[in-house]
């Protein structure tokens, strides 16, 4: 497994608010990685930095070695916490819309899990409900075959069963040579599929470690442990 | 989907419910195993605790893999049978021990399960 994401000292300031404060880490390819932390920590503002939507203040932060731009914007799929795409098209345009824009993108895979989840490619988009955007924007994103797959809140507002049917496509997906971030604090929900979890508070990383390691060495699961650091 | 315990390591539960599963015969007719995709899906864990269960159930000789076709179960199931001989074991091991906590010589543990479970 070789190196994948290096975050050296990053740091981002918006204006005396200090979002991340010096985190360094690594991510190997082939993980299933578990961004952990109480809103307003930093999660989104990294992920941000991660996809060039952002520019460090100070450190760097390196996708196989590049810094974000155009050519690591095509290994990376981006869920970002919002859905951002344009309401006025019916799912197969945006279906088609992404099928044009990345060469990595399977137009079957996207008709197979829509058909799962019970979408119709004809509907608007705005004709759906908060929900179901949201699990077209992660199908759109899961249907590429990228490097690394960046979630952010992948599961917040669609319901439990649909919870599953994303955790297992993030398992279905499973490549050895990409690795899949996921940020939220829905942490039971997710934590038995993760390799890893970075526990993040105020801009700073507290923790990275195996979660194989959690459950031996503390005899509890993510959930707990996230609930000890992070309490009030 | 099998319930897992989350607060212990998801790895020995995986080589738990797979030697069972072997000593029960349920990968019986070819003895192949399905994909570890599939296996990490059905149980909703990491495809890498999968991988590394079947690794530590091949170590301790119950599988084997072949290259580009995946993993069999040993023709002979004898190894199984110890391995999860051994895990019942321990496991009754760790419970005497806690009824000897709670109050109950091995002798009374054997009577209170049995009135336990006749009830």
């Amino acid at each position: 497994m070789s190196e994948l994401l290096r975050c050296e000292e990053l740091t981002k300031q918006y204006g005396k608010t200090t979002a991340l404060n010096g985190v360094t880490f690594t991510l190997e390819s082939g993980k299933i990685v578990g961004l952990l932390g109480p809103n307003g920590s930093g999660k989104t503002t990294l992920i941000k930095i991660l996809n060039g939507l952002l520019t460090p203040t100070t450190g760097a932060i390196y996708i196989e070695g590049e810094k974000p731009g155009p050519s690591t914007k095509a290994k990376v799929a981006y869920l970002p916490d919002n859905v951002y795409l344009n309401t006025w098209m019916t799912v197969e345009q945006i279906v088609a819309y992404f099928a044009d824009f990345y060469a990595d993108f399977s137009m079957e895979r996207a008709y197979e899990m829509l058909a799962r989840l019970g979408i119709s490619p004809k509907q608007k988009l705005k004709t759906l409900s908060k929900g179901n955007k949201e699990k077209v924007c992660l199908i759109l994103v899961m249907s590429r075959q990228a490097k690394l797959y960046v979630l952010d809140e992948p599961i917040a507002g669609v319901d439990p069963a649909a919870r599953d049917y994303v955790i297992s496509t993030i398992i279905n997906n499973y490549n050895p040579e990409a690795t899949v971030l996921i940020s939220t604090h829905l942490i039971s929900d997710i934590e038995q599929v993760l390799d890893e979890v970075l526990f993040i508070r105020d801009g700073h990383l507290l923790l990275k470690k195996s979660v194989e390691d959690i459950r031996a060495e503390e005899g509890k699961s993510v959930d707990e442990l996230f609930r000890e650091v992070f309490r009030w | 989907m099998r319930q897992l315990d989350k607060n212990r390591p998801v790895c020995p539960q995986i080589c738990e419910l797979l030697c069972v599963d072997i000593v029960g015969g349920v990968y019986d007719a070819e003895r192949r195993l399905p994909a570890v995709r599939e296996l990490a899906a059905g149980w909703g864990v990491n495809p890498n605790t999968v991988q590394k269960a079947l690794d530590t159930l091949e170590e301790q000789g119950l599988l084997y893999s072949v290259r580009g076709s995946g993993w069999y179960v040993q023709e002979d199931i004898s190894r199984a049978r110890e391995v999860l001989h051994d895990l019942r074991l321990e496991k009754t091991r760790e419970y005497f021990a806690v009824m000897e906590s709670l109050g109950l010589s091995a002798e009374e543990t054997r009577e209170f399960v049995k009135e336990w479970y006749y009830e």
